[in-house]
């Protein structure tokens, strides 16, 4: 764990290092070449700006309503008859939603349960093994412009369902 | 789809409000939101500037194309109509590296990068066969440490924080391998519907 962080924390200062060694001997006019790019990224988060507004309100008029927790509500039965702790349900479905709010989610769990409870571990998997589909839609397409995402939301969608029922199964299997 | 979803989510929280009298909840979220999602965008601009900044230099050193002809074999069958050395292949791989690595903040301007690139190739406002590949694998969520779910379980008094590395790694790959297959299989279906 303490050699991991250590990677972690060394990783960044060490690459940029690196990247102005070579660009220094290469004659590269690094800090131009940095404006410039910097540049870019302004001009992109600033695009960003209406998809995210748009996206993040939607969904909070979902889960402020209460329709989200009722949905859930509908399917904890038929997953606790499975062997599904329907305790997991909210974060299976708030996870391609929203990043925060699963992590949100995940602490809760970890907090109420217990770290090294079977529903904490399947949690904190589920948590590290899939990624927020929406908003990396939102963020990636939107910020280049591109209006028509054909079949990308469904593969998402689907990839986040294999990744849980992974999880499930693979945590059942190892700690169950 | 975006736009039937996107409209869904709104209505059916509204209707849902209305019918259970949640209305006072809603009518707050919808500006309280909108603040976060400014804040989100604001929290972004500096983490995109720097790191398009420091990328911009490493491209124009040559070490994007250096990392992208490494390991091209590879990233070329996943990305067949992507060229070789082009610079997309070495954004691509960057983002990918730094996700990896938990690297969350680099990971997000390489991937907007890498995406823009792809559009210079299509030429279009329709997303590409690459692009779609390309989401794919980053909602897969490669991870090889979760960093920030083992702090949460050193937190909260686990024996073994990093016990859940291994299935964690696991079901990423699953999750990857089903995305890459789904992905390809929602791509042949797609060119068989159009002709």
């Amino acid at each position: 764990m303490s050699i991991l962080t250590g990677i972690s924390v060394w990783l960044i200062p060490l690459f940029i290092a690196t990247v102005l060694v070579v660009a220094t001997i290469k004659r590269v006019p690094a800090y131009e070449a940095f404006v410039e790019g910097g540049k870019e990224g302004a001009k992109m988060a600033l695009s960003l700006l209406p998809f995210l507004v748009g996206m993040i309100v939607a969904i909070s008029i979902l889960r402020s309503s209460g329709a989200l927790d009722a949905a859930i509500g509908l399917i904890a039965p038929f997953l606790a008859y499975i062997g599904v702790p329907s305790e997991i349900l909210p974060l299976a479905l708030i996870r391609p939603i929203s990043g925060t709010a699963a992590l949100g989610m995940t602490t809760d769990i970890i907090s109420s349960f217990g770290a090294d409870s079977f529903i904490g571990r399947l949690a904190a998997t589920m948590q590290g093994s899939t990624d927020t589909t929406l908003y990396i839609l939102t963020v990636y397409f939107g910020a280049v412009g591109i209006n028509r995402m054909k079949y990308a939301l469904k593969v998402g969608l689907l990839a986040d369902l294999i990744g849980i029922i992974a999880s499930i199964i693979i945590v059942t299997i190892i700690f169950g | 789809m975006i736009n039937i979803i996107w409209a869904a989510m709104a209505v059916i929280g509204i209707v849902y409000a209305a019918l259970f009298g949640n209305m006072d909840a809603v009518n707050k979220a919808i500006f309280q939101s909108a603040d976060d999602a400014v804040a989100l965008t604001i929290g972004l601009v500096s983490v995109l500037v720097f790191w398009l900044g420091i990328m911009k230099v490493a491209e124009q050193a040559g070490m994007l194309k250096m990392l992208a002809k490494a390991l091209s074999p590879l990233i070329s069958r996943i990305f067949p109509e992507v060229p070789k050395d082009h610079p997309a292949m070495g954004y691509i791989l960057s983002n990918i590296t730094a996700n990896l690595f938990g690297l969350g903040n680099a990971a997000t301007p390489m991937g907007i990068k890498a995406m823009k690139e792809l559009k210079n190739l299509s030429g279009s406002n329709e997303a590409s066969r690459s692009m779609i590949t390309f989401m794919a694998i980053n909602t897969a969520g490669l991870t090889l440490i979760p960093s920030t779910v083992i702090a949460i379980r050193l937190k909260y008094g686990s024996a073994s924080p990093t016990e859940i590395v291994g299935p964690t790694l696991l079901a990423t790959i699953i999750g990857l391998t089903g995305a890459l297959c789904l992905d390809r299989l929602f791509y042949y279906l797609d060119r068989r519907k159009s002709g």
